[in-house]
């Protein structure tokens, strides 16, 4: 691995690339007497300084001048502090599009994250059974669209679901439906598809966590309950899902942060159409901020109600993967 | 009987999700080599247009530009992150104490920011920074991520102390033992956070986008949404350029997969 290669054979006090400036400050030959416990501790802070400093300066700065950012109008380099201050969020609980986006993501999160993670479990605990056949066949195949680009997959989608594409003439040949089925030109069904792309899209991801997850666990528990008489569904609530819960509530979180910036796949799949009724909330948010007149004030707040909406969700499901225990 | 009727129907599941994980990969994959009309009229096998939607797609985009630059993005944004977040997840972990810790809570709340919600004011400073259109600009906020420091920090915890104790009474010093012990014995763990970091970064979209404006830094999905901007779509020529798009992905994914699997699981004991 190329990572290999930055190391030195010496080991003098030539820093290495990657290394943090802190080290370098750290009087490592002098014959100090400090004691070895609180030299390591200062190898510590500077191990993880690095990474420390990028995250304070990339996601929490970045975030409160979003901030102070939505409370602003004005157009280009010219931006003042609104009056009142609250008009930008006034604007946003007014405006009907951002209440279609926010009604549209939620349809996604609400419909598309828990048939997810319960497909998601339910083919982790069958691939995880010792009697299962060509498990990594079945695996490698699950998990294969995960390796294919958002971008990538929603073109294919689009494609498929064309009104000439290959769904509509699998349904016709069926005689299931007479006519094409204009699939990206119906709010319904354009939708429908979304949500269809994300499972396609997500599902093998999650089933990889949770059977990671798994394959932690001691499977004598399970032996345990086939031995007490449990059948497979019985097993599944009372012995699997109870030890996966800290996976779960990581897997829903992670999961809900990415529907509610949900982006891609609006973008490229169906365009937000028709007529916005697909559009998530990032694609309404990248559209104010950088396209034809650009609002950044109100864009930034937009992203804040966001953000809210993401810490509101991931504490509720933390709390609720506290409780029952 | 009973039992020979559940193996059947489980097998059958399996076969029918496994079919429909595959089958637009499939048909991207024939696609590729078809015309537009037979993409549409669903022909499921190869064709022979492979040559000359090849010829088309790079006579409308550069190709072999994009390809370069998703490269260079994801080969560093892969290095740089592997690096910062393996040496902060192993400072946590080795060198433990409680003020570490609470510096690790609050990262971790990082993991709860959306992208959106900083990508504005990210632009804009990367804009006043002169770094837009730069490799730098793309890849930096990929570069230290709460998950990746996480990763590391959790298979820190196999890494045996005994080594460590070891390698200090020889006389190593803490950088070396990092590089030349701690690296090598979790290689499964990089692998695994190598694919994830790759695959992140060659699939990213919003970001490259917002602060890639000129034609020469497109990266490979930002070349592959533009076919579809105009108003008729060479559904053949899409087909091929989704298919260069995923293919490294997927050959990374597929060498790796192995230690991929054997890294998470180790990730989350």
């Amino acid at each position: 691995m190329t990572i290999t290669a930055l190391t030195r054979p010496d080991t003098t006090a030539e820093p290495a690339p990657g290394d943090s400036p802190a080290r370098t400050h750290r009087a490592r030959r002098q014959p100090s007497r400090m004691r070895v416990e609180r030299r390591r501790s200062l190898t510590g802070w500077a191990f993880l300084a690095p990474a420390a400093l990028l995250i304070a300066w990339l996601n929490f700065w970045p975030m409160i001048q979003a901030f102070v950012l939505s409370l602003k109008t004005g157009k280009g380099a010219r931006l003042n502090f609104a009056e009142p201050l609250w008009s930008n969020y006034a604007r946003l609980l007014k405006d009907d599009l951002f209440r279609t986006t926010l009604g549209n993501t939620a349809i996604y999160l609400v419909i598309q994250v828990p048939i997810m993670l319960i497909m998601a479990l339910i083919l982790a605990t069958i691939l995880n059974s010792k009697h299962l056949r060509w498990k990594s066949l079945w695996r490698t195949a699950i998990f294969l669209p995960c390796a294919v680009s958002l971008v990538s997959y929603s073109l294919v989608f689009r494609t498929l679901f064309a009104t000439d594409g290959f769904v509509n003439d699998v349904l016709m040949g069926m005689h299931l439906t007479d006519h094409a089925i204009n699939w990206l030109g119906q709010p319904g069904t354009a939708r429908f598809v979304i949500i269809l792309g994300l499972l396609w899209r997500w599902t093998g991801y999650n089933m990889v966590f949770y059977l990671a997850a798994l394959q932690n666990l001691d499977y004598s528990t399970f032996e345990a309950a086939r031995i007490d008489g449990a059948g497979p569904v019985k097993t599944f609530f009372y012995v699997t899902v109870p030890q996966l819960k800290p996976m779960i509530v990581l897997t829903a979180i992670m999961s809900t942060n990415g529907t509610l910036q949900l982006f891609d796949e609006s973008y490229n799949l169906t365009g937000g159409g028709p007529a916005n009724a697909s559009m998530s909330m990032s694609h309404y948010l990248y559209r104010i901020a950088f396209q034809n007149n650009p609002n950044v004030g109100y864009a930034s707040a937009l992203s804040y109600a966001i953000l809210i909406m993401v810490a509101i969700l991931a504490l509720l499901q933390m709390k609720v993967g506290d409780k029952r225990d | 009987m009973i039992k020979v009727i559940r193996k059947t129907a489980l097998y059958a599941f399996l076969t029918i999700v496994a079919v429909a994980s595959v089958f637009p990969l499939w048909f991207m994959l024939v696609g590729a080599t078809n015309t537009t009309q037979d993409v549409l009229s669903s022909r499921l096998w190869f064709g022979s247009n492979l040559l000359r939607n090849l010829r088309d797609l790079t006579g409308v985009q550069d190709l072999t530009g994009a390809l370069w630059n998703s490269t260079v993005n994801a080969v560093t944004a892969t290095v740089l992150a592997l690096i910062v977040c393996s040496i902060a997840g192993y400072g946590f972990e080795v060198f433990h104490s409680r003020g570490k810790d609470r510096v690790m809570s609050i990262l971790l709340l990082a993991m709860m920011i959306p992208f959106s919600a900083t990508m504005i004011p990210l632009f804009r400073m990367f804009s006043t920074m002169g770094l837009g259109n730069t490799t730098l600009a793309v890849i930096l906020p990929a570069v230290s991520t709460p998950f990746m420091i996480l990763l590391f920090r959790q298979s820190s915890r196999s890494f045996p102390h005994e080594i460590l104790e070891a390698a200090r009474i020889d006389g190593l010093n803490e950088m070396t033992i990092f590089f030349r012990i701690f690296i090598p014995t979790m290689r499964s763990t990089y692998a695994a956070a190598a694919v994830i970091i790759f695959m992140n970064a060659w699939n990213a979209f919003l970001w490259p986008k917002v602060i890639l404006t000129s034609n020469a830094s497109q990266t490979m999905p930002m070349l592959v949404s533009n076919l579809v901007a105009g108003y008729v779509t060479n559904y053949g020529v899409l087909m091929l350029a989704v298919l260069i798009a995923s293919l490294p992905t997927m050959i990374i994914f597929l060498v790796l997969q192995r230690s991929f699997a054997n890294g998470i699981t180790g990730a989350i004991k």
